[in-house]
């Protein structure tokens, strides 16, 4: 198939592009808003705000989320805070600036346009979160407080508390609520989707499970909205949430979306590890630990003493050894990269020699245990809950662990996919993070995505089809799709085979990361090309799935889930091989500087790597975006 | 360390449920509570028998999906704590640990250890809300909030819907969700305009679904967030007060 990829980038200067679309933009008067029905798949920071704003506008919308209530969504779990470019600190902050930073630390590989303008509309959505009574963190004197975050050199993150996400996400929430009231969003809550509905190459509806009765059900709209989240879950160890999942995502695929840098991962340095087989996710450690706490770990391979046993002069602070500069606190590739190394070369601590130290001791000597307590408190007793260990007489163990996911659908200028009518928003599609996410700055672009940018853009789409009555559901595309649906759903429960679904999704998530994890070699991810779909052909004559369709059956659900991540595993995989470079989360250590760190290859692949699903068996087609920099000059980063 | 789960076990809303004793053998100290509960699963569904149904989902105490009554405590021993981040080594000194869904009328069961806690977005979408379409709003520091005010507001605020408030009540009362987002939003200058609409219009939408609050305080023992009952008086003191006031006056300073 012919795919142009066209972002659809407006012409002019950055400055102007968005200001310049918005008054182009076809225009749905108020009357007719009604007229529209708009269906938003997921409840998270970007589904949630966009399916409000929406019909606060006056479309109707119907909202889909697998969890009990609109306010579970991932999003709820981020902690620490949501950048803007306010410059309330008056030090030097701009758009310009943030637009900078973001572009940097994405390592040059996301698109400018996107960038500058989630970067200007950041400002509106602090006023806009704080109208609706989000508690953000405040001065005495009544004013919004500011904390900086990695890869950045002034404060403009907004936080409230180590619970930004949860606030956030429950003033979208709220807002989503009034609408339900009014009977402007229709709520379905426990109701998964499970395909797309395309006619004519236009995206009219999607069909859903019920999770507690298994009835499958059609919904047709003039326009589908998927804020469905990532991916991370693929390596079955992830921080994500249990249910999270590619699901949605890898079914529009499959109707003809294409799925761009599945390969850029996020692997955050300080999580904790993980202590045994039983082991069912990771937690995070708020990155604001690096600020006081020294990395190191012993400095002979397997030293099984206890820290307090190991003197100074037996330690390697590897980070301060190596990055004097930035020393413990270098960005989160370089960071986990690095921990990596130790462990592999036999320095690692803890029972299973899988981490690193994070050592509190001379933070504590020289600023006092009082001032730590306030500072990381919540987290240090966090950290006692999971593992039983003292953090202020023991070091705390990290390591890295999968936790975003920068690549997703490709969308356009408008978030629109290439399927037209298909809106991809949030951590869902991959638009403008390039290779790696700064921190706080996922919040920001999912409530960016939501309140300002699609309920401008969607316009474009909808406006022609003024008039139209959205595909009945009774149209052979809806039957054949829900015929698609059942017989997948049947087929999970004919297997009968004699392993559980989570044993097919560790065994994924191994091979995933000891092959296609913080360090990608040629010889590894072509392993995973092999040993990926002959754990799909066994997972398909093996798995058990026990129960029916028609009951709340949570393993059936997994078992769907799972056979996608099965299928879009090797696609990332065959994204990380075809990308002969390294950039932000994606290292290949063929392609490395001689001091180890990531080298890009902007003659070649400056460009989007989108792919196209060309059925069962067979190879995926590869298109490429070219990304043009006009704004920001290319350079390597360096942390030394 | 070994013991035993006696969990209840429910096919469906109206089918009649009933205990089923599981010996687990050499689990980890180190273990979550909802990872026993994976791998109990993983060894029904070895055996042949459908596993146990339970609502999780972030496990880092957030999202508020997990409800177990563990020896009838919502969320078990620990104080402060959801069940997904109890770990076995705070119950090493128990045989065998009783594990139910939360047991309230406004909660019904879904199956097994799974409720449906949809009444929570009912009150919510009854007036648990500051009205702020998007775009209408003025600059984020035009509206000063006391550094206290915004304190308390955050304690209210930190709420995770769980329901362990309800299913610790012995009247399967609904007052701490509802009087913790109620504060949260009334305790905020922006919450002023709509205070006693709101108040009204939240209790009403509770009562409907839920028990009579008699100052029990078993709520408060069971928030994993530690959401205080004071929190509760001030709903109290706002109904009555809103029952006085006129809403064509609330423009008025006093």
């Amino acid at each position: 198939m012919a795919i142009s990829l066209d972002g659809g980038i407006p012409s002019g200067s950055i400055e102007r592009k968005w200001d310049d679309y918005k008054f182009s933009v076809k225009l749905v008067n108020p009357a007719n808003k009604r007229k529209f029905n708009v269906i938003v798949v997921g409840s998270g920071l970007a589904g949630a705000s966009a399916a409000a704003t929406l019909a606060e506008l006056g479309y109707r919308v119907t909202m889909l989320t697998f969890h009990d209530s609109p306010r579970r969504a991932h999003s709820i779990a981020a902690q620490g805070g949501i950048n803007a470019a306010k410059n309330y600190q008056n030090d030097g902050d701009s758009v310009q600036r943030l637009f900078y930073d973001t572009v940097k630390g994405g390592d040059y590989r996301s698109r400018e346009a996107n960038v500058y303008r989630l970067a200007q509309v950041s400002v509106n959505i602090i006023d806009q979160c704080v109208a609706q009574g989000v508690p953000f963190a405040r001065e005495y004197g009544g004013l919004l407080d500011n904390r900086s975050f990695g890869g950045a050199q002034v404060s403009r993150t907004f936080y409230a508390r180590g619970q930004t996400g949860q606030q956030l996400l429950l003033g979208a929430y709220q807002a989503l609520a009034r609408q339900v009231r009014l009977g402007n969003v229709e709520l379905n809550n426990r109701t998964e989707m499970l395909d797309l509905v395309v006619k004519d190459g236009v995206a009219c509806g999607v069909v859903a499970r019920h999770l507690v009765t298994g009835a499958v059900r059609s919904f047709s709209g003039h326009a589908v909205v998927l804020a469905t989240g990532g991916y991370g879950n693929v390596f079955f160890l992830s921080t994500n949430a249990k249910a999270s999942n590619v699901t949605a995502a890898w079914r529009a695929h499959k109707r003809g979306a294409l799925m761009a840098n599945p390969c850029y991962t996020q692997i955050h340095p300080t999580c904790i590890p993980a202590s045994d087989d039983f082991q069912s996710k990771l937690t995070l450690m708020s990155e604001s630990l690096r600020n006081d706490g020294r990395i190191w770990v012993p400095a002979t391979p397997n030293d099984v003493r206890s820290p307090d046993q190991i003197p100074e002069s037996d330690r390697d602070y590897y980070l301060e050894r190596r990055y004097p500069a930035f020393g413990n606190l270098v960005p989160r590739d370089v960071a986990s990269r690095a921990a990596k190394r130790e462990v592999d070369s036999g320095h690692g601590v803890g029972p299973i020699q899988n981490g690193v130290y994070l050592d509190f001791e001379s933070a504590v000597d020289r600023l006092g245990r009082e001032v730590i307590e306030e500072r990381y408190g919540n987290l240090f007793q966090m950290y006692e809950r999971i593992t039983g260990e003292d953090p202020y007489k023991k070091p705390m163990r990290i390591y890295p662990a999968v936790h975003y996911t920068m690549g997703g659908l490709w969308v356009d200028y408008n978030l629109m996919s290439n399927v037209p009518g298909l809106y991809v928003l949030g951590e869902a599609n991959f638009s403008d993070h390039g290779a790696n996410r700064l921190g706080a700055s996922a919040l920001m672009q999912g409530l960016a995505d939501g309140y300002f940018v699609l309920p401008a853009t969607i316009g474009a789409h909808l406006a022609p089809l003024l008039g139209t009555e959205p595909v009945p559901t009774d149209d052979p595309v809806f039957r054949d799709a829900e015929a698609n649906v059942d017989a997948q759903v049947h087929r999970l429960l004919s297997v009968k085979g004699t392993k559980t679904v989570d044993h097919f999704h560790r065994e994924l998530g191994k091979i995933m990361w000891d092959h296609c994890g913080m360090a990608r070699s040629a010889e590894s991810l072509d392993e995973a090309l092999t040993s990926i779909p002959a754990l799909r052909d066994e997972f398909w004559s093996d798995v058990r799935v026990l129960g029916e369709n028609e009951s709340f059956n949570q393993s059936l659900e997994r078992a769907g889930r799972v056979a996608d991540f099965l299928e879009f595993g090797e696609l990332l995989v065959r994204d990380a091989r075809h990308r002969e470079e390294s950039c932000g989360g994606h290292f290949r250590v063929e392609h490395q500087t001689e001091e180890g760190e990531a080298l890009r290859n902007d003659d070649d692949f400056a460009y989007v790597g989108a792919w196209e699903w060309t059925g069962e068996g067979n190879t995926p087609e590869l298109h490429k975006e070219s990304l043009t920099f006009d704004n920001v000059a290319l350079a390597q980063r360096s942390y030394k | 360390m070994d013991l035993n789960l006696k969990v209840w076990r429910q096919a469906g809303p109206d089918a009649t449920g009933r205990f089923e004793i599981y010996p687990m053998h050499d689990v980890s100290e180190d273990m979550s509570f909802l990872e026993l509960f994976d791998v109990l699963n993983e060894q029904l569904e070895t055996r042949g028998e459908e596993p146990v149904a339970f609502d999780h989902d972030c496990r880092e105490g957030i999202c508020g999906s997990c409800a177990m009554m563990i020896d009838g405590r919502a969320h078990g021993p620990e104080r402060g704590t959801a069940t997904c981040q109890l770990h076995l080594r705070k119950l090493t000194d128990r045989e065998t640990i009783t594990v139910e869904p939360w047991r309230a009328a406004g909660f019904p069961i879904i199956k097994d250890l799974a409720v449906d806690r949809s009444a929570f977005d009912r009150i919510v979408e009854a007036g648990g809300y500051i009205t702020a379409p998007t775009g209408a709003a003025r600059d984020a520091n035009e509206i000063l909030v006391p550094k206290q005010a915004s304190d308390a507001a955050m304690d209210a605020a930190a709420c995770i819907g769980c329901g362990a408030c309800v299913a610790a009540c012995p009247n399967g009362a609904g007052q701490l969700f509802t009087a913790a987002k109620y504060s949260h939003l009334s305790l905020l200058p922006q919450g002023q305009p709509e205070r006693f609409t709101r108040v009204v219009s939240m209790v009403e939408e509770m009562e409907r679904w839920f028990g009579s609050c008699t100052n029990h305080g078993e709520c408060e023992a069971a928030c994993p967030k530690e959401i205080s009952v004071n929190f509760i008086a001030m709903l109290n003191r706002d109904y009555v007060k809103a029952q006085f006031k006129n809403p064509a006056l609330s423009g008025q300073r006093h």
